[in-house]
């Protein structure tokens, strides 16, 4: 079932697990299976993975791989391999369609004027295309919750800052390339900002801790600044 | 059975060995920036390796102790003194209840782990007691120690009575640390994607720590590094140590608050055991990456995890329960 997996050892207890080049939701959802199932079966010295766009990693304790003639490499390697011919073959759940509110440009994306002229496009016809499709979330990374969102149009691709902010606001949402994404938290980041979200999507007290999981749909909707905030004094309330 | 905070010093935070199983929801590791130091400090008071221990940074803090107990420290020599009288680091040290902890001068480092018997009496929040300071969870409070905090240390079971307390941890094992600053380091998965020359001028130029370091990572300056040819990268996982590279062309070395995943090609990965040199390393400092062999770097992670084995077999048998 699955190939044409190449393993590569990633610093002393990780490997690091490619499946091709592609960027496609097939493979991506083929490797948020094994993600699963490795975390549901785990092996002796299995500590955790981090699924991404083409690649899977697993991080393991080497101390639990020590062998006169073979490294822990080549040891852990085999029992991931080993999990996965145990795999039964069943198809991927379909993910949930989460609907996102975003406040557009002004303050709020400072590089939404920018993302236009890149593309020879009004702002307002930025935000529209943003709007228009359906997003997937092939992974979490980078911060707590940071959804990487592929299927947006490349109409509005824009390449990652030079050289990045030190501090983007939390809930800023940006593009790179093209992917979008939105900053969970205040952190510093590449991506170029077009607009911000008033929802919480780093949830320390939930399990999981996160308002989107990889295998998620997403959609955007665009709201005002007064509605902006009008949210965000509504969620202080319920806290 | 607390501890105050008279002065917090510059950085001063609960760490353990870092925060894992949420990576996958984009959740850092956090932990120490010196997990040998770190480790070691727990080991001289009978703790486990994973307990927290108070990373301080530069300029140490002064405390004020609640309870007799006995602590170390280790790492960064920050001239700690006990009731104004010098102390010395990598060492097992009783304190009694009133007594007073200091930090003079930086002769050496950038970070120092300070562990006290019985470890911090802190909740573990997702299964870590290390300080995420960004997203504010924990350690104590989710940030960094303020004047006039009280930490709680855990009394419950603990049975930490050393015999004599004359010894300490040898230099051999300390051997890690030297002011020569060469990083090992293996190439990285982008490696082959740089031109020739900045392949070459990576593995044998130095660096300079920037001022714009911190604990999630530190800018190198020298020579700027270029690909190729300009292109994207997939976002993937990066790992404390992944040196990657802005089309700026200064590398960044990724550390312990780094983020779970990068979008800039990888020139290499340092070397597991040449972290903590990293750690204590201050903006100014030189820097020289020396190539290795994946194996080699993983069959070093090995034998520094053994000797730290030895070492708490070692002080095992020099407590005694009571």
């Amino acid at each position: 079932m699955f190939q044409d997996i190449n393993y590569f050892r990633f610093g002393e207890a990780g490997i690091l697990m490619e499946f091709g080049h592609e960027v496609s939701e097939e493979i991506n959802q083929q490797i948020h299976e094994i993600s699963r199932w490795l975390n549901e079966n785990p092996f002796d010295g299995f500590i955790e993975t981090v699924p991404a766009y083409t690649t899977l990693t697993v991080l393991y304790d080497p101390m639990k791989f020590v062998h006169p003639e073979k490294s822990a490499f080549e040891l852990a390697k085999n029992r991931i391999e080993m999990r996965i011919e145990s795999m039964p073959k069943e198809s991927a759940s379909a993910g949930r369609v989460i609907r996102i509110p975003v406040c557009y440009g002004g303050d709020f994306g400072p590089d939404l004027r920018n993302v236009a002229k890149l593309n020879k496009l009004t702002e307002k016809e930025v935000i529209k295309i943003h709007t228009e499709k359906t997003c997937y979330v092939y992974m979490l990374g980078f911060a707590p919750g940071f959804p990487f969102l592929g299927g947006m149009s490349s109409e509005i691709a824009a390449p990652r800052l030079s050289s990045p902010r030190l501090s983007i606001p939390k809930g800023s949402v940006g593009i790179a390339g093209e992917q979008t994404g939105i900053y969970p938290i205040e952190t510093p980041g590449g991506w170029q900002l077009i607009g911000r979200t008033p929802l919480e999507l780093f949830r320390p007290d939930d399990n999981p801790p996160t308002l989107l999981e990889a295998g998620d749909q997403v959609e955007f909707y665009e709201i005002t600044t007064e509605e902006y905030h009008s949210w965000e004094a509504e969620d202080d309330h319920q806290d | 059975m607390t501890i105050k905070i008279d002065k917090p010093g510059m950085l001063t935070s609960l760490q353990d060995l870092g925060r894992y199983t949420y990576q996958q929801y984009g959740v850092i590791v956090n932990g120490a920036m010196d997990p040998f130091a770190h480790t070691a400090a727990n080991l001289l008071v009978g703790n486990p390796e994973g307990e927290a221990t108070l990373e301080v940074t530069l300029t140490g803090p002064k405390l004020t102790f609640g309870i007799d107990t006995y602590i170390a420290i280790c790492g960064a020599d920050l001239t700690p003194s006990l009731n104004e009288k010098p102390i010395e680091n990598w060492r097992t040290i009783s304190v009694k209840q009133g007594d007073v902890l200091e930090f003079g001068k930086c002769k050496w480092g950038c970070r120092a782990y300070i562990a006290v018997a019985g470890g911090f009496d802190t909740k573990r929040e997702m299964g870590s007691k290390s300080t995420y300071l960004r997203a504010g969870i924990g350690g104590y409070k989710g940030r960094a120690l303020k004047e006039g905090d009280t930490l709680s240390v855990c009394t419950d079971g603990h049975s930490f009575h050393p015999i004599s307390i004359n010894w300490f941890v040898s230099h051999e094992l300390r051997a890690v640390y030297s002011n020569k600053n060469t990083i090992r380091a293996v190439k990285g998965r982008h490696f082959e994607l740089f031109t020739k020359d900045s392949q070459t001028a990576f593995f044998n130029e130095g660096f300079k720590i920037s001022t714009q370091s911190d604990r999630m990572g530190y800018r190198a300056e020298g020579n700027a590094l270029q690909l190729e040819e300009q292109r994207e990268i997939l976002s993937e996982p990066v790992l404390f140590g992944t040196v990657q590279v802005p089309s700026e062309g200064k590398p960044i070395i990724l550390m312990a608050d780094r983020q779970t995943t990068g979008g800039y090609p990888k020139i290499a990965q340092a070397a597991y055991v040449d972290l903590p040199k990293l750690a204590q390393a201050k903006p100014g400092d030189s820097i020289v990456f020396q190539e290795i062999s994946d194996e080699e770097a993983q069959i070093n992670y090995i034998i520094q995890k053994i000797q730290l084995n030895y070492l708490k077999t070692g002080i095992g048998l020099k407590n005694r329960e009571r």
